[in-house]
C-alpha cells in the first residue's frame, strides 16, 4: 500500500516480483503434486512396452491412439506417464541434492568467513581448486567412479556444487562478523560458536534460501545431463534426461518424444530460478 | 614493483591450484572399480596378458608412485599414452583443442554482440514496452542453461526449420586443404568462403546455445552500468550540447560503462568453456569435450587426466589474463593506490 502511495515505481516492481513468485511457486507445487500422485495419475504403466504402438503421435495429430495423450516413444511406452514418473525423480534429486549441497556448503562458508585464520585458508584454497574444474566433466567423471544410480548423481552434485554456497556465505559471514552487533554479542559473553549460530546465521539465512532455490534448478539440470550422457542408467527408469536422450536420436521420426520432456524440464528450471530471483527481491531491504 | 609482486604471487597460487586439480583427478579416477586394461582386451585374454599390460601402463604400482612418475613425465612434456588410441595424450588433446577454442570464441563473440545490442536497445528505448520485453527475454535467457538452449535450437533449427546442421564440425565429404586444426581461422585466411559457410552452418547452433546465457549476463550488467553512467554530469553536458540520445549512449556513456562488463565477461568465459563439454556432445562436435566424455566412458585414465588438466590450465589462464588486463586498464590499481 505504502509503495503505491509513494509512487516511486517500486510498487510496480514489487507487484511484478510477487506475480513471478506466485507463478513459479504454483508451477512447482503442481509438479510436486504430480510427482507424489504419479502412480495414481499416470494413465499407463511408464515401463510397459508395446512394439505395435511404437511412435504414436500426440492426441491432436492424425494416427493418434486414444489413451496415449502425448504419444509413445519408439518402444511404445506412454510419454505422458513417463513424464509424470520422471517428475518424481527430478524433484527428489532437486530436494535431496539441493539441501545437502546447501548444508555442507553453507557450513563451510560460515566457518571460513567467521573463524578466518587457517580454516579460511584451507577452505578458500579448496574453492580455488574446485573452480578450476570443468563442472560438467567433473560430474560425469564422479558418476563413472561411484557407479550407476541416483545416489551417485546426488553425491556428484554435492561434491561439485558446495562451492556455490561456500563462496557467497563466506563473504556474507565475513561482512556480518565485522559489524557492531556481533562485537556487542561477544562482549555480552556469547561464545564464538554461539555468536555464529545465534547472530550471524539468521542474517545469512535469506541468502542461503535464495541459493538453495537456484541450486535445486541446477540439480535438475545436472541430473538430466548425466542421464543424457547415459552413464548412470538403468534405461527403463523414466527420467526426463533419459527421455531427452532417446528423443534426440529419433528426432526426425518422432519429435514429441523430445519436445515434451524438454518443455517439462525447461519450465521446472525456469520456475526454480524465478522463485529464487523473486525471493531475492523479497529479502532485499531496498525493495522492501 | 608492487604490480610485479602481485603477478608473481598470482602465478604461484595458479601453480598450487593446478597441482591440486592434478592430485584430485589422479586419485578420483584410480578409485574406479574394474581394471581398464581388462575392459580393453578382447574377451579371450589371459590373466597373464592383463597383468603384463597393466604393468606396461604402470597401473600396478602404488598411487603416490604413479603420480610422481606422471608429474615427472608432464614436466618433460609427456602426458602419457592413451589406452584406447595408443597415441600420445598430448597429441590427441592438442589436436582437439583448436576445435573447442574456435567454438568457445565464436560463442563469446556472439554473446557480446547479442548482449551488447540488447543493453543498448534497452537503454535507448528505456521506459517503453520494448525495454520491458527485452528484460523478460533476458530473465528467461539467464535462468535456462546452455544444455537446454542447445536442445531447443536442435528442435527449432534442426527439425522445424532445417536450415543449419545439428551434427559434426564440417561436412565429412568435403575436401579440406587445411594444415592446422584451426579450420575456421584458416578458411578465413585462405578466403575459402565455401568452407567457411559450411563450418559456420555447423558451429552456429552450438555456439548460440553457449552464448545465450552469457549474452543475458552481458546485457544485464552493461545496461545497469549504462544507466548509472547516464546520470553523470559529463553525459548531461553532452546532452545539453544537443547531441542525439543514440550518440550520447554509444559515444559518451558506453566507453565508461564497459569496463565492469569486460571483467565479468572474462570470468564468465571460463563457465562457457566448461559448457562446451555437454554442448559438443549434444551436437556431435569433434572437440575436446566430446573426447573427454568418450575417455570417461572408455576408462582411458591417461587421457582423462590430460584433458582435465588442460581444461584447468585454460580456466586459470583466462582468469589470469582477466586480472592482468584489469590491473593494466584500471589506473588506481596500476599506481598501487
Amino acid at each position: 500500500m505504502a509503495a503505491e502511495l509513494t509512487g516511486d515505481g517500486r510498487g510496480g516492481l514489487r507487484r511484478r516480483a510477487g506475480l513471478r513468485l506466485w507463478l513459479a511457486g504454483g508451477w512447482l507445487a503442481l509438479m510436486a503434486l504430480v510427482a507424489v500422485f504419479a502412480p495414481w495419475l499416470a494413465p499407463k504403466d511408464p515401463l510397459a512396452q508395446d512394439l505395435f504402438l511404437g511412435r504414436l503421435p500426440p492426441f491432436w495429430q492424425e494416427g493418434a491412439e486414444p489413451g496415449y495423450w502425448l504419444g509413445t516413444d519408439s518402444l511404445g511406452r506412454d510419454v505422458l506417464s513417463r513424464l509424470m514418473h520422471g517428475a518424481r525423480i527430478a524433484l527428489l534429486v532437486a530436494l535431496v541434492a539441493g539441501t545437502l549441497t546447501g548444508l555442507i556448503g553453507s557450513a563451510l562458508g560460515l566457518l571460513a568467513g567467521y573463524y578466518r585464520g587457517w580454516t579460511d585458508t584451507v577452505i578458500s584454497r579448496a574453492i580455488d581448486i574446485w573452480m578450476a574444474f570443468p563442472p560438467v566433466l567433473f560430474s560425469i567423471l564422479l558418476v563413472a567412479v561411484i557407479g550407476p544410480g541416483l545416489t551417485a548423481i546426488i553425491v556428484a552434485i554435492v561434491v561439485i556444487d558446495w562451492t556455490r554456497f561456500a563462496r557467497v556465505v563466506r563473504a556474507e559471514a565475513m561482512a556480518q562478523g565485522a559489524m557492531d552487533y556481533v562485537t556487542s554479542a561477544r562482549a555480552a559473553g556469547r561464545t564464538r560458536a554461539g555468536t555464529l549460530l545465534a547472530e550471524i546465521l539468521p542474517n545469512v539465512l535469506p541468502t542461503i534460501v535464495v541459493l538453495l532455490t537456484l541450486e535445486m534448478g541446477i540439480a535438475v539440470i545436472v541430473e538430466a545431463i548425466l542421464k543424457f550422457v547415459n552413464l548412470s542408467v538403468s534405461t527403463d527408469a523414466p527420467t526426463w534426461g533419459g527421455m531427452i536422450a532417446e528423443g534426440r536420436t529419433s528426432i526426425h521420426q518422432a519429435w514429441w518424444v523430445l519436445v515434451f520432456p524438454l518443455v517439462a524440464l525447461f519450465l521446472m528450471v525456469l520456475s526454480f530460478s524465478q522463485l529464487g530471483e523473486g525471493l531475492k527481491d523479497r529479502f532485499d531491504p531496498v525493495l522492501r | 614493483m608492487k604490480l610485479l609482486r602481485a603477478i608473481l604471487l598470482r602465478l604461484a597460487t595458479t601453480a598450487v591450484t593446478l597441482a591440486g586439480v592434478a592430485v584430485i583427478v589422479f586419485v578420483v579416477i584410480r578409485v574406479v572399480p574394474g581394471n581398464p586394461i581388462a575392459m580393453m582386451l578382447p574377451p579371450g585374454a589371459t590373466d597373464e596378458d592383463i597383468a603384463r599390460l597393466t604393468a606396461h601402463y604402470g597401473l600396478d604400482r602404488p598411487i603416490p608412485q604413479q603420480f610422481l612418475i606422471w608429474v615427472g613425465g608432464v614436466l618433460r612434456g609427456d602426458f602419457g599414452t592413451s589406452i584406447t588410441n595408443r597415441q600420445p595424450v598430448l597429441d590427441l588433446v592438442l589436436g582437439r583443442l583448436p576445435a573447442t577454442l574456435e567454438l568457445s570464441l565464436l560463442a563469446l563473440v556472439i554473446a557480446v554482440l547479442l548482449g551488447g545490442a540488447a543493453a543498448l536497445t534497452g537503454t535507448r528505448l528505456g521506459g517503453t514496452r520494448t525495454e520491458a520485453a527485452i528484460d523478460v527475454a533476458n530473465g528467461v535467457a539467464l535462468s535456462v542453461p546452455d544444455f537446454l538452449w542447445g536442445l531447443v535450437l536442435v528442435l527449432v533449427f534442426g527439425v522445424l526449420f532445417p536450415i543449419f546442421n545439428i551434427s559434426g564440425r564440417v561436412t565429412p565429404s568435403l575436401d579440406l586443404p587445411f594444415v592446422t586444426e584451426f579450420y575456421l581461422f584458416e578458411s578465413l585466411l585462405r578466403l575459402r568462403f565455401d568452407l567457411l559457410a559450411d563450418l559456420l552452418s555447423h558451429m552456429i547452433l552450438p555456439a548460440l546455445a553457449l552464448a545465450i546465457p552469457l549474452a543475458a549476463i552481458v546485457a544485464q550488467l552493461l545496461k545497469q552500468s549504462l544507466k548509472e553512467t547516464m546520470h553523470l554530469d559529463y553525459v548531461t553536458l553532452a546532452r545539453t550540447r544537443g547531441y542525439g540520445e543514440t550518440r550520447v549512449i554509444t559515444r559518451e556513456a558506453l566507453p565508461n560503462a564497459i569496463l565492469p562488463t569486460l571483467t565479468l565477461v572474462g570470468v564468465q568465459f571460463t563457465f562457457l568453456i566448461g559448457g562446451t563439454v555437454i554442448i559438443e556432445r549434444l551436437f556431435s562436435y569433434e572437440g575436446l569435450g566430446n573426447m573427454a566424455i568418450d575417455a570417461v566412458i572408455n576408462r582411458d585414465l591417461p587421457l582423462i587426466q590430460g584433458i582435465v588438466i588442460l581444461f584447468a590450465a585454460l580456466f586459470t589462464a583466462v582468469n589470469l589474463t582477466v586480472d592482468l588486463t584489469y590491473a593494466a586498464l584500471n589506473p588506481r590499481l596500476r599506481h598501487g593506490g
